[in-house]
């Protein structure tokens, strides 16, 4: 399913970084796994073809998404992947519906604040965001931040969803919580995660398989369904 | 009492335009500089923020030599499209671009440096063209920023004296501002028009100030703290 090889060369003078990742992997949760600084992020980010490595290949279910030596490129908007980032990015200038309708509206202005869309109204309730789909994002819990961020991913109808650090902002009962409903989610839509974390519970709790990654190089690839 | 009529409304006339080229130019330089990490972007920004620090009467001998009827662009411009800028309001507009532009494009670069790259880049995942993100995303997050800034250039235009003086001269209803208008009654001697010119520019002024209080109210107060926090990168 996916098969990726980065390379590049990260960091400035004094904190030159060399990023050096090759695994291949059919886990619909798939974990990468390591300390912060590990070079995960970026990983996740040239995934998603928000950063691009220097050389590598990135391929996703037979769709060269990227690829050094003939040239291939594709933008971040054109791989069908959903992410939700750390601190899940929400549009502070947008309502929650909007924030999650966003997708649908592809001109160059916003979805309106009562933009009605059966997408819309699926995932929030989904999600049960019916309370708060009118407020703004600073005025969420935690909790509802997050679920924000995946409704917004899962209504551009997502290939893959790649989340970076999703419980890392939590408290422990939350982030339990939240752990099990990710797992319900990802059963429900058999939609194919790639995790990232330096939580060895979230390992644990979410991983079908975990690629261990330190100092940008991967130390183990264990499958742990074999 | 004429006078002031009709010198407050060139006055308004020319600020506004001045301020609708700076929002313009101001926000695409600003943008510019805030994301292209190109050599010498540091001398850009600092010839562009020299109409800040200069004497107008420095900027206003640089425009006549670079507009005037045997200036480079002044020739060019008589020769090719017959337009004259030289004591016409057209180029009192440019003299108080000029000294107004550092205001805008100075406050619209800090406001899309402040804006989260992050939220820019959940824009390109979601599937939006880089246009797209500039007016859904960038743009919505910065223009408190490049609004203050403008309203600041607009009394810095309307307040203008020595640029437009050597560039425009003082021709009544023609290029005569209020700020050149009191000058000339001084100079006259008409210490009655020159009150009353006085308190209608302050009385302007003053209008403005309170119509920028009022266009920039403290909505969404989460975003402004984020700008604050961000600054200290």
């Amino acid at each position: 399913m996916w098969q990726v090889e980065l390379r590049s060369r990260l960091g400035n003078q004094a904190s030159a970084f060399e990023l050096d990742i090759a695994f291949t992997s059919d886990a619909q949760r798939l974990v990468l796994f390591g300390p912060s600084g590990a070079g995960k992020s970026q990983t996740l980010m040239m995934m998603a073809g928000l950063n691009a490595p220097q050389q590598g290949k990135v391929v996703y279910k037979d769709k060269v998404l990227f690829d050094s030596h003939s040239g291939i490129h594709l933008p971040a908007r054109q791989r069908g992947l959903g992410y939700v980032f750390q601190d899940y990015a929400l549009f502070p200038h947008l309502t929650v519906r909007q924030n999650i309708g966003f997708a649908l509206a592809q001109g160059w202005s916003n979805p309106s604040p009562t933009h009605q869309d059966p997408a819309i109204e699926h995932w929030t309730a989904v999600f049960q965001l019916q309370a708060v789909a009118d407020l703004y994002p600073e005025q969420l819990s935690g909790g509802q931040r997050q679920r924000t961020a995946l409704a917004r991913a899962l209504v551009a109808n997502p290939r893959a969803l790649l989340l970076d650090e999703p419980f890392a902002a939590m408290d422990r009962p939350l982030r339990q919580r939240l752990r099990s409903e990710l797992l319900q989610l990802q059963a429900e839509l058999s939609l194919p995660m790639v995790l990232i974390t330096h939580d060895e519970e979230d390992v644990q709790a979410f991983a079908q398989e975990v690629i261990q990654v330190d100092k940008g190089q991967v130390l183990s690839d264990s499958n742990p369904s074999d | 009492m004429d006078t002031a009529w009709v010198a407050l409304a060139l006055t308004l006339k020319v600020a506004g335009w001045a301020t609708a080229i700076n929002l313009l130019l101001g926000v695409a330089v600003g943008y510019a500089l805030s994301r292209w990490r190109i050599k010498g972007r540091d001398v850009i920004d600092a010839v562009l923020t020299l109409p800040m620090v200069l004497p107008p009467t420095v900027l206003g001998y640089y425009l006549l030599v670079l507009l005037g009827r045997r200036g480079a662009m002044g020739q060019w411009l008589q020769q090719n499209l017959g337009i004259e800028l030289i004591f016409t309001w057209q180029g009192a507009v440019i003299a108080a671009s000029v000294v107004a532009f550092p205001l805008v494009f100075k406050a619209a670069r800090a406001a899309f440096e402040n804006v989260e790259p992050t939220l820019e880049q959940a824009a390109r995942v979601l599937g939006l063209s880089e246009v797209a993100v500039f007016f859904r995303v960038t743009l919505p997050l910065a223009w408190r920023g490049i609004l203050s800034g403008t309203l600041l250039a607009f009394a810095r235009a309307t307040g203008e004296f020595g640029a437009t003086l050597m560039v425009a001269g003082s021709i009544v209803g023609e290029t005569q501002t209020l700020s050149i208008a009191v000058y000339e009654a001084v100079q006259a001697g008409q210490d009655q028009t020159a009150n009353f010119l006085v308190l209608v520019t302050s009385v302007s002024c003053l209008a403005i100030l309170l119509g920028a209080g009022y266009l920039a109210p403290g909505r969404i107060a989460g975003q402004a703290q984020r700008g604050e926090r961000s600054c200290g990168k």
